[in-house]
C-alpha cells in the first residue's frame, strides 16, 4: 500500500525535500561554464601583457561584460553546490559541518558580488 | 565493547579501505583530479574576482596585481589555474557522455578517462605557447 498522499508523489521530492535539483543545477551550470569558460580563457589570453587602456575599454565592452557577469554567477553557483558535497563527504561532525556550508554559501556570494560590482563599475563609471 | 562505542561516539568508527589500499587506475586518479582542480578553481575564482576588482579600481592598483601575476609565482598559479580549468572542463564534458548512458563499459572509461587527461595538458601547453609567443 502506498502510504504516501498524491501531493507527495506528483511532486517528486523525496525524503531531502529538494529532488535532482541540486544534480540539475550542477549539470545546467556545468554546461554554460563550458562555453563561458571557454570565452574567459580567450579573453584573458588576449588581454596578457596588454596595458590598462586596453583591459578597462575591453571589459566595458557590453557584450564582454555580459558574457563575464553570466560566467561569475554560473561559476559561483556551480563551485558553490561542488564545494558543499565535499564537505558533506569528508566532514562527519555536525558542528563544523554546518559552520563550513555556512561559509561555503558566504565564499560563493563575495566572490560573485565582488566580481560582479567590479564588471558594473568598469561598464558605468 | 570495541574502540567504536566509546564515549566518543560516531567519530571513532573505524573507516573503510580508503585511497592508500588500491592500486590507482586511470578512471580513479581522474576522478580524484576532478574533484581537486574543482577545489583548486573555487580558490582560483577570488583572483579573477580580484583582477576585476583591480581593474575597476584603477590604473596604479591594477599595475600592482598584474604585477604580481607577472611575476614567476604568479605565472605558476596562473598555469595551475588554466590546466584545472582545463582538466575539469574535459572531466565536465566525460560526465555529460556518462550521463547520457553511453561510454559506460570498462575500455571506454578508460579511453575516456585517458583523453581528458591528454587534452587538458595539450590544450594548457598550447594556450601558454600561443600568449607567450604572440604576447
Amino acid at each position: 500500500m502506498n502510504m504516501r498522499t498524491p501531493l507527495k508523489n506528483v511532486r517528486h521530492l523525496g525524503s531531502a525535500k529538494e529532488g535532482a535539483d541540486h544534480f540539475w543545477m550542477q549539470r545546467v551550470t556545468a554546461v554554460a561554464n563550458l562555453v563561458l569558460g571557454l570565452f574567459l580563457v580567450w579573453l584573458i589570453a588576449s588581454l596578457a601583457g596588454a596595458d590598462y587602456a586596453t583591459v578597462k575599454s575591453t571589459l566595458a565592452n557590453p557584450i564582454v561584460a555580459l558574457l563575464l557577469a553570466m560566467l561569475i554567477v554560473s561559476a559561483t553557483i556551480h563551485m558553490r553546490l561542488g564545494m558543499q558535497v565535499i564537505i558533506e563527504d569528508y566532514i562527519t561532525r555536525e558542528s563544523t559541518k554546518i559552520v563550513l556550508l555556512l561559509l561555503n554559501n558566504f565564499f560563493a556570494i563575495l566572490v560573485a558580488s565582488a566580481s560582479v560590482w567590479a564588471i558594473l563599475k568598469l561598464s558605468f563609471a | 565493547m570495541s574502540d567504536a562505542r566509546t564515549a566518543q561516539g560516531t567519530d571513532n568508527r573505524p573507516l573503510s579501505p580508503h585511497l592508500q589500499i588500491y592500486r590507482p587506475l586511470i578512471n580513479m586518479v581522474m576522478s580524484i583530479l576532478h574533484r581537486m582542480t574543482g577545489a583548486a578553481l573555487y580558490l582560483g575564482s577570488l583572483l579573477l574576482a580580484w583582477w576585476l576588482v583591480a581593474a575597476s579600481i584603477g590604473p596604479e592598483y591594477f599595475a600592482f596585481v598584474n604585477g604580481i601575476f607577472g611575476s614567476l609565482l604568479g605565472k605558476i598559479v596562473l598555469f595551475g589555474f588554466t590546466w584545472s580549468l582545463l582538466h575539469h572542463m574535459m572531466g565536465g564534458i566525460r560526465h555529460f557522455i556518462w550521463d547520457t548512458g553511453r561510454g559506460l563499459d570498462i575500455q571506454s572509461v578508460k579511453t575516456l578517462s585517458k583523453m581528458s587527461g591528454i587534452i587538458s595538458v595539450a590544450a594548457t601547453l598550447l594556450i601558454w605557447g600561443a600568449v607567450l609567443l604572440t604576447g
